[in-house]
């Protein structure tokens, strides 16, 4: 009754029994797990608090990744928006936040995969910056995570969130549409407000290839998260502004899983194009081999 | 259908699903494979695995799974560390495993009663994982679920017995599968069950007589 796997049915749900959209997703986990709504409302909070450990974690200067390429770089930009900054501050606290999840995840700490581990920042990165500015309650956190989960699910359904299989759409693009429904549906967009804003964040990483440097989750891993997370803070405003993707979401799905297809392997995790074969990448490699 | 929590999340400790949290899997798997004390244990690291080990964390998630960490356990950082000072020696190979997944290692465990134990598996993505053999014997399961093999005498009605000690338990069998090298030799099955398995009831399967062996995962 509640299941979906397109955003149309989800949206379908929602406005045949008058539901908001967490409800929504969490009806429908109720239904196909058998499990009660508290059990799956306190699971999520734990993850909340797990995300927020690792922003907090992620902002010590000292920190340095394994494989060595980052680290301290979330501490350098929360330090430099103290004095101002030309982007604003809502902005690069997310984006500050989103570079210390990914780089505490390089610093091997613990971090809740949203939808992936390589793209974890984003979603953590716009609630906390939202939360510190906004003062969203807890509650309303856990809902904008439930609103994240439903798009990813979506995402899954039709297509996939693996890199290995649809490049870097698949994961920091899944992961910016997903944080990018979750901030408006907390600026009070209504579902179909939500959808609108994850098409938009999805289309603008459509063709986003997977170029690990020495086949590591750091460069480009840790900066795309950051510019993940801004586009999705701006695709989410413009939702709420009234701007439509005219490409409705689930349209959105199936050309991102079309251009994962159409991409060469070599783009897809393997480390043999794009970033992971540029002279600088390629002495790096050569040096930890 | 996936469930959210597969979406947000899992919780794991990073960098990467395949070559952090599905190496600790490997290893939390691999250490059923000794029965005692383990001694020492050496990882053949094939492909991508071996090319990027240490970038990745893969050997100390490796040796963290060994120690029982799971994915998720902030101590595996310091595995190393950890398996130094419980006495265990432990060595890393880069190795041509074969025609196998990029993420594949061979782990073999020397165990303190002097017995060898080998798992070899790959890291599938997504944390997931598959075992392709267990003691130099081929079969496969993914650690999903409970799981029980056996190495047993190939003989008619082995099957219906272990079935009939699972439904004697109310224990539900998801899959089964049986793994032979050639008819009437050794055989293994690999049982995966919904619920959880109590130890008695593995001591009862390991009581039928052709049953040479019994492994239980559960991770
Ligand atoms: S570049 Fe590849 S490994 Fe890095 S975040 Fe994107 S998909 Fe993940």
């Amino acid at each position: 009754m509640f299941q979906f796997s397109r955003a149309d049915e989800l949206l379908e749900i929602c406005a045949k029994q008058n539901l908001e959209l967490p409800d929504a997703v969490i009806l429908s986990e109720q239904e196909e797990w058998g499990r009660s709504r508290d059990e799956i409302w306190y699971e999520m909070e734990a993850r909340l608090k797990i995300m927020e450990n690792s922003v907090e974690k992620g902002l010590e200067p000292d920190l340095k990744s394994i494989g060595g390429l980052i680290g301290g770089n979330a501490a350098k930009l929360k330090s430099y928006i103290q004095y101002g900054s030309l982007g604003g501050k809502i902005i690069n606290q997310a984006v500050a936040y989103a570079l210390a999840v990914t780089e505490y995840n390089a610093c091997m700490g613990k971090i809740v995969a949203a939808p992936t581990a390589g793209s974890s920042g984003i979603l953590p990165g716009i609630l906390m910056a939202l939360k510190d500015e906004k003062n969203y309650s807890r509650e309303q956190l856990i809902n904008a995570m439930f609103v994240a989960a439903g798009i990813g699910k979506v995402i899954a359904s039709s297509a996939t969130l693996s890199g290995a299989a649809g490049g870097c759409q698949a994961e920091c693009g899944a992961g910016s549409a997903m944080a990018s429904a979750s901030a408006a549906y907390l600026g009070g967009g209504n579902p179909g407000v939500c959808m609108e804003a994850a098409a938009m964040a999805l289309k603008g990483l459509l063709g986003l290839v997977c170029d690990p440097v020495a086949g590591l989750v750091e460069v480009p891993c840790s900066k795309r998260n950051a510019t993940s997370t801004a586009n999705a803070i701006i695709c989410a405003d413009m939702a709420l502004a009234g701007i439509d993707s005219f490409i409705p979401f689930d349209e959105v799905v199936d050309a991102m899983f079309r251009i994962g297809n159409m991409m060469s392997s070599d783009l897809k995790e393997t480390a043999r194009g794009g970033c992971a074969l540029t002279p600088t990448a390629l002495a790096f490699t050569q040096t930890i081999r | 259908m996936a469930s959210v929590f597969d979406i947000i999340g899992p919780v794991m400790v990073g960098p990467s699903s395949s070559h952090t949290a599905g190496a600790v899997k490997l290893g939390n798997i691999a250490r059923r494979c000794c029965a005692d004390r383990i001694n020492k244990v050496d990882f053949y690291l094939h492909g991508s695995f071996a090319e990027t080990c240490r970038g990745h964390g893969t050997d100390r998630a490796l040796l963290g799974g060994i120690l029982g960490m799971n994915a998720a356990d902030e101590r595996i950082r310091n595995s190393l560390e950890y398996a130094r000072e419980s006495g265990i020696e432990f060595a890393f190979h880069s190795a041509d495993l074969g025609d196998v997944h990029p993420n594949t290692v061979k782990i073999i465990i020397n165990c303190a009663n002097g017995s060898a134990g080998e798992l070899t598996g790959a890291s599938i993505g997504g944390g997931e994982v598959r075992v392709s053999s267990v003691n130099n014997t081929h079969i496969e399961f993914s650690g999903k679920y409970p799981t029980i093999i056996t190495v047993h005498q190939d003989k008619p009605g082995i099957v219906a017995q272990v079935s009939a000690i699972f439904a004697n338990h109310a224990v539900n069998i998801a899959f089964l599968k049986v793994f032979r090298q050639s008819r009437g030799s050794v055989a293994s099955m690999v049982i995966e069950t919904d619920q959880e398995v109590e130890p008695s009831m593995l001591d009862e399967i390991a009581l039928v007589a052709e049953i040479k062996q019994i492994m239980f995962v559960d991770v």
